[in-house]
């Protein structure tokens, strides 16, 4: 049987690695992909909660799926921006992107 | 060593792989296409369990929506490739470091909550876990309120998204 | 006689006892009758492409009034071999800077994408693949992976038009999802089950007589999924060269035309499994190998209306094709979808189920083809106002 520590070792690593996406890279895009990581990671703990401690009643799938719709309405707006931001600045470098009007 | 285990540490081993060389491309394509090998690793992690909907909502959103998105941002704003020639920025060995702490940090404080042995309740086998989710979603004294808030949200991202990345045509003279 | 009533399952059972006499522990037992299970389904799958490919030059050419292969072998059945023989002997050229893992692994996952979809599909009673009780959604989510390899194909071929292609392929292929996907819902409502066997057990009467609109639109967003005529602009060889397979020879491309051919027979599958009933017929539940013949039947028949519209439809031009999906078929579908699950919830259970669920079909189809018919009077108005325009005149 797979002791449940398992499960939450494996979504702590993936919420470090999405952790240092979001701060280490340049890339905008590449900041969002590491936002999604952690959003994984946060829903791989709920499931996991979920089935092993509270599996009568359907909360932890409840609140993954409401972390499912939270994750696609965020990427949906957060590409829309950095897709006008490269239409105005021709560079979706976060270094780069450090003025508020230019 | 039972078969279950097995393919737990090696579907986990691959997530982390995946994740690892995602975080650390240069090449954002190669980037985008590790998260989605990363995603299905999370999908067949939720079969192990037993939230089989919730695997196929993983793959059918995440994967067929969401990366596909990404895909194509990354395609739409390539511009001039040789312009980052590193894909790290100043501050990534705080960073590392930052997220090293946390991830030690997380794993001692969950190891101390008493409830992390207990084995898994062994779950009835008839029992129809999606229709219970369907139920919980939008009876009254469950999640409908969520439900129906998270469908606004969704609305108004897809109406921000199309208003925020629509170009904007300069008017002019509207002589046809 | 119980060997002809369920041929499979006994052959199952004398190779899990021989396996048992070999005191193999019971696991490998298992992975081993589970892993047979698995190449005999996705054999089934394979083979059949050769005799589809065959079907498809035959059907099209008596279509327009020609023979179509009838030299390699009696009635031109052996031409798809030569067709593959062909297609192994020819150069295997890798474009210079293309990014050679991904240009590699894009057929072969359009061609898993599609053989993932057989691991659901009901044969007959107790045949099937894997009795997931979320099938439907399933199929969807396969047909993910098909999108993500054409958009890898296009990509990493290093072309701009090869990229160009799969930016159209994917746009169109994400847009039709969704009146596949709410279609896809109705026949779960009627069925009241995700998963494809109950689905087939609940067709007492066909569904396709509870929802004809559904499945009509069903079969339209099916087939712009797969990018056959009348949308095939993904692979339009007069428009651009060949689309996102541009710089794909040999094999590769003969996996990607195998896969197509595949998902188009897949298609008719599921039309026949959602809507004609399957595996249902007279005798199906005493001899299973009956209920394999029936859906096939049906499937073949829906995989010939997909040949009947490829022929003789022309091709769509792509502003169209996205107007067509996003203003016509998707509230189409949405409307569709609210009206069956109200009449649904209402006469459910009793007998009027059919003709008030037949009515509501008929008065939504009669509503759209009103509107079709007013913004189409307003086109042809505005065309008129627009030709009247004072044009100059040679003096």
């Amino acid at each position: 049987m797979i002791p449940l520590s398992w499960y939450l070792t494996l979504a702590a690593g993936l919420f470090s690695f999405g952790l240092y996406g979001v701060l280490a890279r340049k890339n905008a895009i590449a900041i969002l992909m590491g936002v999604e990581l952690m959003l994984n990671a946060v829903n791989i703990n709920l499931v996991a909660f979920w089935r092993y401690l509270t599996s009568d009643s359907m909360n932890g799938q409840a609140f993954a799926v409401m972390v499912f719709a939270v994750a696609a309405a965020e990427v949906a707006v957060g590409l829309a921006l950095v897709i006008s931001v490269y239409r105005r600045r021709k560079t979706v470098s976060a270094d780069e992107i450090n003025l508020m009007k230019w | 060593m039972t078969p279950i285990q097995v393919v737990f540490l090696f579907t986990a081993a691959l997530i982390l792989w995946a994740a690892f060389m995602m975080v650390t491309r240069q090449n954002l394509v190669h980037a985008a296409l590790y998260l989605i090998v990363a995603l299905f690793g999370v999908a067949v992690i939720f079969v192990l369990l037993e939230a089989g909907f919730l695997a196929v909502i993983q793959v059918l959103v995440y994967i067929g929506a969401i990366a596909i998105l990404m895909i194509f941002a990354v395609m739409l704003t390539r511009g001039d490739v040789s312009h980052e020639s590193e894909s790290v920025n100043r501050g990534f060995g705080w960073a590392a470091l930052l997220a090293a702490l946390f991830c030690f940090g997380l794993i001692i404080l969950l190891g101390q909550s008493p409830a992390i042995n207990t084995p898994a309740p062994a779950l009835a086998v008839d029992r129809d876990t999606v229709f219970e989710l369907g139920r919980a979603l939008v009876s009254p004294d469950a999640y409908v309120i969520p439900f129906e808030v998270a469908s606004v949200l969704l609305l108004a991202a897809l109406i921000g998204a199309l208003v925020v990345a629509r170009p904007h045509i300069k008017e002019k003279s509207k002589q046809r | 006689m119980t060997f002809w009533s369920d041929p499979i399952g006994v052959i199952g059972r004398l190779i899990v006892d021989l396996l048992a006499r070999l005191h193999l522990p019971p696991n490998l037992i298992t992975f081993i009758s589970t892993l047979l299970g698995v190449v005999i389904v996705a054999s089934f799958g394979l083979i059949l492409v050769i005799f589809l490919i065959w079907l498809e030059r035959k059907v099209a050419a008596r279509f327009q009034d020609r023979l179509g292969p009838n030299r390699a072998g009696p009635y031109g059945l052996l031409q798809t071999f030569a067709d593959i023989i062909k297609l192994i002997t020819k150069e295997d050229i890798i474009p210079a800077k293309a990014d050679k893992l991904i240009f590699n692994i894009a057929p072969i996952l359009s061609v898993v994408a599609v053989l993932l979809i057989w691991a659901v599909v009901p044969f007959a009673p107790g045949w099937i693949g894997t009795d997931l009780n979320v099938g439907v959604l399933y199929i969807a989510a396969v047909g993910s992976f098909g999108i993500l390899s054409i958009l890898m194909a296009g990509w990493s071929s290093n072309n701009k038009y090869a990229l160009l292609g799969a930016f159209r392929a994917v746009a169109q292929l994400i847009s039709y999802e969704v009146p596949m996907l709410i279609t896809l819902l109705v026949p779960v409502l009627l069925a009241r089950s995700m998963g494809l066997m109950q689905v087939v057990e609940n067709q007492s009467t066909w569904f396709i007589l509870f929802a004809p609109l559904a499945g009509v639109i069903f079969m339209v967003s099916s087939i712009a999924e797969v990018g056959r005529t009348p949308f095939d602009l993904l692979e339009a060889e007069s428009e651009i060269v060949a689309g996102y397979h541009t710089e794909y020879t040999g094999m590769k491309f003969g996996l990607f035309f195998a896969g197509e051919f595949l998902h188009a027979f897949t298609v008719g599958v599921l039309f026949a499994i959602l809507f004609l009933g399957g595996w249902r017929g007279p005798g199906a539940e005493q001899f299973r190998v009956l209920g394999v013949i029936y859906l096939m039947a049906k499937a073949f028949f829906g995989y010939f209306i997909v040949m009947w519209v490829r022929s003789t439809l022309p091709r769509i031009r792509i502003d169209h094709m996205l107007s067509f999906n996003w203003k016509f078929l998707t509230p189409l579908a949405l409307a569709l979808l609210i009206v069956t699950a109200i009449l649904e919830k209402i006469y459910g259970d009793t007998a009027l189920r059919l003709p008030v669920l037949l009515i509501g079909n008929l008065i939504i189809f009669l509503l759209s083809w009103v509107a079709l018919r007013t913004a189409s009077r307003r086109q042809r108005r505005e065309l008129r106002e627009f030709k009247k325009r004072p044009v100059a005149k040679p003096a």
